[in-house]
């Protein structure tokens, strides 16, 4: 069993939860751009969650999600004290932080939290990070301060330009590029479509891009098979040669086909969890 | 006097048309009076050849002769002396090519029914048993060691250690122990209950499992001897799945049999109170002749599928167990034989609508002694399925080679160790797939109990030397 030990929404619009669980075996290595694998309860799915934060000597993992799926409104259920049944990790490679000087980390919205700990990781290895947050509008900003502490430069846009600059992480991205900003590599993590767009905007440039991919899997280990991606035209396991992968090779329609397989079937778990149950599966 | 006849006594089984629609157990297993009566059919030969095709040696005529006086417990605890898992052992092994299959009623008529019997001796040991001696385990006195992976090698390694007296834990990666018996083999063939009962065993015998936990990204292999452990036996199997490389195989709709597995019976998708979403596809083709191929296509037949099995070669080279080949045609499984996929085909959205084939057929033997598939020109043709499922089978997790310094691996992936299953590395022994490649629980056991014997005489030579 894993602890809670705090929750909390990072917006206004309550849309994005962190959470800090206990979880020693998985805080005592765990690096930026890793992940966990939660399972609720006996009944509950195994779910991927990229590892936003850690602290070592507490033993804890702090997670970011957002609560749309039906494991993880149960998750935003529980409160500080309550348990997870199962929480392992740190699963998949770390970010690749050796050899960089200035990079550009582009966050899309809720991705921001996988982004964060990126630009954090490289800005406390000396690399010059200008990190780009992109959100729909000023309600569901996230991690403004913590964002600022980990990068040289913060741009925030939103798509309404209720905050920030108006526009979208890629705009911003080509006018720093076009004002004559160097980057050796780009970071783009959010949804697939947001770094299947943030890779066709960098190709032109030849900018080195990395993604951090989050398909459907079961074990993290390799042992399904179910998160292939095909990246450069080879099938590889985003659980154990990724996640983060070079996303100009990546086949972006695929990926995002595959992610869609359950759709049908997770819309039918949420209502089950509205209309039936009505909340949560408490433990015992 | 033995009882002659040529036939085995049969094991009550379910109906192929009900259960093939259940996860129930297949078969039901024999009564007292049917174990007594297939046990009188034991000659008792002196040879004892049954003893030499068991890999872990279980002393077959004489556990089969307590079954005959009715001493049943007697009986359990002559299997347990050389194996600790034989409720699993009695359901899975390919007894065919072991055991009975050098039983000298074998040669006219069929062998004695020793799987059957192994167990109903453990499943009788297990409800009514626990009167009468229970062997008492030595203290773990002799040093710390840790087992990586809860498999069938695992299990049976850290079983052996803990009766040698040693301390041990074992590290699992999943949030159950059991490896393949509880992702893989499923439930109609090995409840799972049987398989918690047996790692309680484990448990009450003071072995410490640790799940969660995957070696190699958490913890090293350095890390666990810096952590005090002596001695490490790695048991992490082959579960890394393989794929054909054709084209489609990334369609919505291609599982590998690993995951497909996984989703039913580790993840218990079968059951409606589970959250694990699996799709119900209409046909489904499964490729692969293998026992992990069976498995998954009766698994789909139960889901509701109509299901075909595709495999290159002929029935005779099928290399599945004969008894689970013998339940899927029984079950209505369709098995499409000389036939090699070499396209999956998908529908405007991307989703499976079909498998394309060519015929096959058998030319000269190859390096196994296995007549060669040779592929019919012209000869492809498309089967419609909405499902297909990869079972051709898996090589060993590289995750622990990877982060081991000095753990040698073949080219295949697999860890090398030697006659003694010690690895390159002082202290890592491993043994089971990981070390053979996908082979069988049985195998693994052995293996596992072997590896003890290692451990356990590396351990007492390093403490001599002290």
């Amino acid at each position: 069993m894993y602890k809670i030990i705090s929750k909390r929404f990072l917006n206004k619009a309550a849309t994005t939860m962190e959470m800090v669980v206990e979880a020693p075996l998985v805080s005592r290595k765990c690096k930026a751009g890793q992940f966990i694998i939660f399972r609720l309860d006996e009944f509950g799915e195994r779910v991927p969650l990229t590892i936003a934060d850690y602290d070592r000597e507490k033993g804890t993992v702090t997670i970011m999600f957002q609560p749309v799926g039906r494991s993880t409104q149960m998750l935003a259920e529980l409160e500080a004290g309550d348990s997870i049944l199962d929480f392992v990790g740190p699963l998949g490679k770390p970010t690749e932080v050796e050899g960089l000087k200035r990079v550009a980390v582009l966050g899309g919205g809720v991705g921001c939290a996988i982004a964060y700990p990126v630009a954090k990781a490289m800005f406390e290895n000396g690399v010059e990070v200008d990190m780009i947050a992109g959100f729909r509008n000023e309600d569901i900003v996230i991690l403004e301060d913590e964002m600022k502490k980990s990068c040289t430069n913060l741009y925030i846009t939103t798509d309404d330009g209720s905050y920030g600059e108006k526009g979208f992480v890629t705009d911003k991205l080509k006018s720093l590029i076009e004002a004559g900003r160097e980057y050796d590599e780009v970071f783009a993590i959010g949804p697939a479509m947001m770094m299947k767009f943030a890779c066709l905007a960098t190709k032109p440039y030849g900018i080195k891009t990395i993604v951090s991919l989050n398909p459907i899997m079961i074990d993290g280990t390799g042992m399904c098979g179910g998160c292939r991606v095909t990246v450069g035209g080879k099938t590889k396991f985003a659980c154990v040669d990724g996640p983060e992968f070079d996303g100009h090779q990546v086949d972006w329609d695929e990926l995002i086909r595959r992610n869609a397989f359950y759709k049908e079937e997770e819309a039918a778990e949420v209502n089950h969890v509205c209309h039936l149950t009505g909340g949560v599966r408490r433990h015992g | 006097m033995a009882d002659m006849s040529l036939k085995k006594h049969p094991m009550p089984e379910q109906d192929p048309l009900v259960r093939n629609k259940n996860f129930d157990e297949v078969a039901l297993g024999y009564s007292e009076e049917e174990a007594i009566a297939e046990a009188k059919r034991c000659l008792n030969c002196k040879n004892k050849p049954c003893v030499s095709g068991c890999p872990v040696n279980v002393h077959i005529p004489e556990f089969i002769e307590k079954v005959a006086e009715g001493k049943f417990n007697e009986a359990y605890y002559i299997v347990t002396k050389t194996n600790s898992l034989s409720a699993i052992c009695g359901r899975v092994c390919p007894q065919e090519t072991q055991c009975e299959g050098k039983c000298i009623r074998g040669i006219k008529g069929e062998s004695v029914a020793i799987g059957r019997l192994e167990r109903f001796v453990a499943d009788w040991h297990r409800i009514y048993g626990h009167e009468g001696e229970i062997p008492t385990k030595p203290e773990c006195t002799k040093g710390k060691v840790a087992v990586v992976g809860s498999g069938p090698a695992g299990l049976s390694c850290a079983n052996a250690l803990a009766w040698r007296g040693y301390d041990v834990t074992v590290f699992e990666a999943f949030h159950k122990p059991g490896g393949v018996l509880v992702y893989g083999i499923p439930e109609f063939r090995l409840p799972k209950d049987i398989v918690a009962y047996e790692i309680g065993k484990l448990q009450y015998n003071g072995v410490k499992i640790v799940t969660n936990a995957v070696i190699g990204r958490a913890m090293s292999i350095d890390e666990l001897f810096e952590e005090g452990f002596e001695a490490v036996f790695v048991g992490s199997g082959a579960g890394l799945p393989k794929f054909m490389n054709i084209p489609g195989e990334n369609l919505l709709g291609v599982y590998s049999a690993n995951e497909y597995l996984t989703r039913i019976n580790l993840m218990k998708a079968y059951l409606d109170e589970y959250d694990t979403p699996i799709k119900h596809a209409k046909k489904v083709a499964v490729v692969g002749g293998g026992n992990v191929a069976m498995d998954a296509a009766r698994c789909a037949k139960r889901m509701g599928a109509e299901v075909c099995v595709i495999y290159r070669r002929s029935m005779e080279e099928l290399p599945a167990r004969a008894e689970e080949v013998h339940h899927a045609i029984e079950e209505e499984i369709d098995f499409k034989l000389l036939n090699n996929p070499v396209e999956i085909i998908g529908d405007e959205n991307g989703k499976v609508c079909g498998i394309k084939c060519i015929k096959m057929e058998l030319g000269e033997p190859d390096e196994s002694g296995r007549r060669r598939p040779v592929e019919v020109e012209g000869s492809e043709f498309v089967i419609d399925v909405d499902a297909v499922i990869m079972s051709i089978g898996t090589s060993p997790n590289p995750l622990i080679a990877s982060t081991t310094e000095g753990l040698d691996t073949n080219k295949w992936g697999c860890i090398m160790a030697n006659d003694e299953l010690a690895t390159s590395r002082e202290g890592v022994f491993a043994g089971g797939d990981a070390v053979t490649g996908a082979a069988t629980v049985i195998l693994a056991m052995g293996a596992g109990r072997k590896a003890a014997g290692s451990i356990d005489a590396y351990i007492t030579a390093k403490h001599a030397n002290d």
